[in-house]
């Protein structure tokens, strides 16, 4: 009895320090060396890909983020502004489990394909884009109805952008080529001609149309 | 190029790339697990745990050293993340301390390799819980489930002796000689991408339009890459894999994906290279790469297909899927992470079509062991070859052997109570929360409500919870409410009993085949090593699930299909 509780104890006391032993190694040492080599060798993109205009920080390349007026719809909902490129429908929200700060969230709608509320939604949204643009219901591609996976997603497929030039033009008080030729400049073919899906990143598209509104 | 051309292509330079690394990998770790030299770092590693690296252990005494490795990880991340309140600002980013009962469920959560997560991470942990707690178990919960199936091998390997290795050895190997070096290299590709790896706070940076936007900082890449390369599936944020922070690209995505498919593929040559017969390690490969080849297959026609109102009306299936990644790459993604306990995801499972749902909870049904967790996709598959060859015996009446070891009535009872287990957790636990009449109410999406869905979409959304809890895969079809009482508490245990029940009668397997005498190979002998026996495997394999899981699935994914 008592040699079976020694031994007990003596491997229990193991796994403890093994624990301990490997937590300092896989989770100080590892990370602290990941983190030294990332930050030497992709120092930008290892905090964050902040994009930056005459210095200033207007966001992350790889977030996507939101372009609306002061205004607001019947809902609540602020409204879009005609000026710039719109990103997607997003799903993320605040979600206020053991939250000091009000983060953003990321996440999905987790809306089911036979649901009752993503199928109204999808058509409010196919009504809602194509009145802004100005085009027909028809046009709106898939990207523009869905909210994306993240809530955070940077791009819109080239469809939805080309969609949405002319309008944008028209805000901006710019000719719809020059417009249309800064969305077929920030297209973005599949990597390596295969891999994901053709896009357009909209924080640095709206980047080059600013600049373009204000070189005016 | 079509999308679907594209989808096609893509799939092809994952199995393209995995087939290159297959034959290297697999020896390397062969050589790992059975090499008599250790590092000097090793040398005091083991000083430190005060473990003799050299003595072998028999099964009862490997399997104490999982256990107890196991409850002292259980007991520290319960309590880090108990004190995460009482951490300074910089180590706890100002989150208060995790409720107990969400704080068990995820201890067990990520020692069990499931790292099934009822809380979102950018709103519920600091740099201290996810990088001296998560992250680690990521690793070490791995080496784990490596440890316990190369001591199966062993079993196989070995004869007219009990002893299966050193678990301290087998454990530190494949923490510090395999896991750590691939993270490393991994964490900078996915760096170089795009995934972010710094210790800032929740900091604000500017928008074009005016105004800001908080982010977090975080240790991210370092822990996405052993997230995904010890398919535990954790994800630093709550949109997981689909956050532009875990996964920034196209080539970032496949290259998660190679990494959540690398070590249970090339385990099996290990495996064949330990049991001296490489061609065994094939059959097992070519089980395992039918199995998830046909289901990503089957994925991604119903995916382009994109059945459902919503969908239809919409045009695609791109409700919780990223623009980066598309229909295709998403498709992969997703039976790749249920197929290998993996759990993590690139786009949200409840969003996926009737069928594209069912396959991912079918997936996690097969046991995990097309090709599985890390270790654990080994030692599953070689529990199902021994009930496949049992059956095979049956048939044609002679006593089953396998790999030159007798199956005998010892030896199948604990391959059937291994596989007796997931089923009973998975089907015991969501009889009784459908029974119950608190947790119900969790659920978004009953008939009377139908905000999610039908009725038969709740019930899916519930039997789903439990099957990548018992299956240790951790993936949500959320929509459920998990973060209750009733749920932590029962999710939480199915993870644990999930897990370490299965291990006990893999090694008391294990001791059992290791003390025989090996039977000489004879002309009735089953060809163990030929395309037959993959089919008959397969067969197996569907069979079984099929029967257990069948009234399940027609009451969830089945109705919810024909409704």
């Amino acid at each position: 009895m008592n040699i079976s509780v020694r031994s007990a104890a003596r491997v229990a006391g193991a796994g403890l320090r093994a624990l301990l032993v490997l937590t300092v190694v896989c989770g100080v040492i590892y990370p602290l060396v990941v983190t030294g080599l990332a930050q030497l060798a992709f120092h930008d993109k290892a905090n964050g890909s902040e994009v930056k205009v005459d210095g200033k920080s207007v966001g992350s390349s790889l977030l996507g983020q939101s372009y609306t007026l002061d205004k607001k719809d019947k809902d609540g909902n602020p409204l879009p502004d005609p000026k710039f490129f719109q990103p997607r429908p997003s799903a993320a929200g605040p979600n206020a489990e053991n939250t000091r700060y009000s983060l953003l969230v990321s996440g999905a709608s987790n809306l089911a394909a036979d649901s009752k509320v993503l199928l109204e939604a999808v058509e409010k949204r196919r009504t809602d884009v194509a009145a802004f643009n100005g085009v027909s219901p028809s046009a709106v591609p898939v990207d523009a109805l869905t909210a994306s996976a993240s809530g955070l997603d940077p791009d819109i497929s080239p469809a939805y952008a080309r969609l949405q030039a002319a309008r944008v033009a028209k805000a901006n008080g710019l000719p719809a080529g020059e417009v249309e030729r800064l969305v077929k400049d920030h297209t973005t073919g599949r990597q390596l001609g295969f891999m994901g899906e053709e896009r357009v990143n909209v924080l640095k598209l709206n980047v080059a149309l600013k600049k373009l509104a204000a070189s005016r | 190029m079509s999308p679907v051309l594209s989808g096609v292509l893509q799939l092809t330079a994952v199995v393209a790339a995995l087939a290159l690394v297959y034959r290297p990998l697999g020896d390397y770790m062969a050589h790992v697990y059975s090499s008599e030299k250790h590092l000097r770092a090793e040398k005091w590693i083991y000083r430190l745990i005060g473990a003799n690296p050299r003595a072998e252990m028999r099964w009862p005494a490997y399997l104490r050293g999982v256990l107890a490795f196991s409850l002292a990880s259980i007991l520290f991340l319960y309590l880090l993340q108990r004190v995460q309140g009482a951490l300074p600002d910089s180590l706890s980013l100002g989150f208060t301390a995790i409720s107990p009962d969400q704080a068990f469920n995820t201890a067990a959560s990520f020692v069990a390799n499931t790292n099934w997560q009822s809380y979102s991470g950018e709103q519920a942990m600091g740099h201290a819980v996810q990088t001296l707690g998560l992250a680690v178990q990521n690793f070490v919960s791995a080496a784990v489930g490596m440890a316990v199936a190369i001591a199966l091998v062993r079993g196989f390997a070995r004869s007219r002796t009990g002893e299966l290795g050193n678990f301290w050895t087998d454990l530190v190997r494949g923490t510090v000689r395999i896991l750590i070096p691939i993270s490393v290299i991994g964490a900078l590709v996915l760096v170089a991408c795009g995934a972010i790896q710094n210790f800032a706070g929740i900091h604000e940076i500017g928008q074009l339009t005016g105004g800001t936007q908080q982010v977090n900082g975080g240790a991210v890449a370092s822990q996405e890459v052993i997230k995904e390369l010890g398919t535990n599936g954790g994800g630093y944020f709550n949109a997981n894999s689909a956050h532009p922070f875990e996964n920034p690209n196209a080539f970032s995505n496949l290259f998660e994906i190679f990494l959540i498919l690398v070590i249970p593929f090339s385990l099996t040559r290990t495996f064949g290279k330990l049991v001296g017969n490489v061609k065994q390690g094939y059959a097992i490969l070519a089980t395992m790469g039918l199995i998830w080849l046909g289901f990503t297959a089957l994925m991604m026609w119903t995916e382009y297909a994109h059945h459902g109102a919503a969908l239809q009306a919409a045009g695609g299936a791109m409700e919780g899927k990223e623009q980066r990644f598309g229909v295709g790459a998403s498709a992969i993604f997703a039976t790749t992470t249920t197929l290998t306990s993996t759990g993590a995801v690139d786009s949200f499972h409840s969003s996926f079509t009737g069928l594209g749902g069912g396959i991912t909870l079918l997936s996690m049904m097969l046991g995990e062991i097309a090709p599985g967790g890390v270790g654990s996709g080994l030692y599953g598959m070689l529990v199902m070859a021994i009930i496949a060859v049992f059956i095979a015996g049956l048939m044609v009446g002679r006593t089953p052997e396998y790999l030159g070891k007798k199956i005998g009535t010892r030896e199948i009872k604990l391959a059937a109570c291994y596989i007796l287990i997931t089923p009973t957790l998975v089907l015991g636990f969501t009889a009784l929360s459908m029974a119950l009449s608190s947790p119900p109410e969790s659920i978004l999406n009953t008939a009377g409500n139908s905000v999610h869905g039908s009725g038969a979409h709740g019930f899916s959304e519930v039997l789903y919870a439990f099957t990548s809890g018992a299956n240790n895969n951790g993936s949500a079809m959320a929509g459920l409410n998990a973060n209750t009482p009733w749920y932590n508490t029962t999710i939480g245990l199915a993870m644990l009993l999930g897990r370490f029940l299965p291990m006990v009668f893999v090694l008391a397997l294990a001791g059992s085949l290791a003390e025989q005498q090996p039977v000489p190979e004879t002309a009735g002998t089953l060809r163990t090593e030929k395309p037959l026996f993959a089919g008959l495997l397969t067969g197996a394999i569907l069979i079984i699930t099929g029967l257990t899981y069948f009234p399940a699935l027609a009451l969830g994914p089945m109705a919810e299909g024909l409704s």
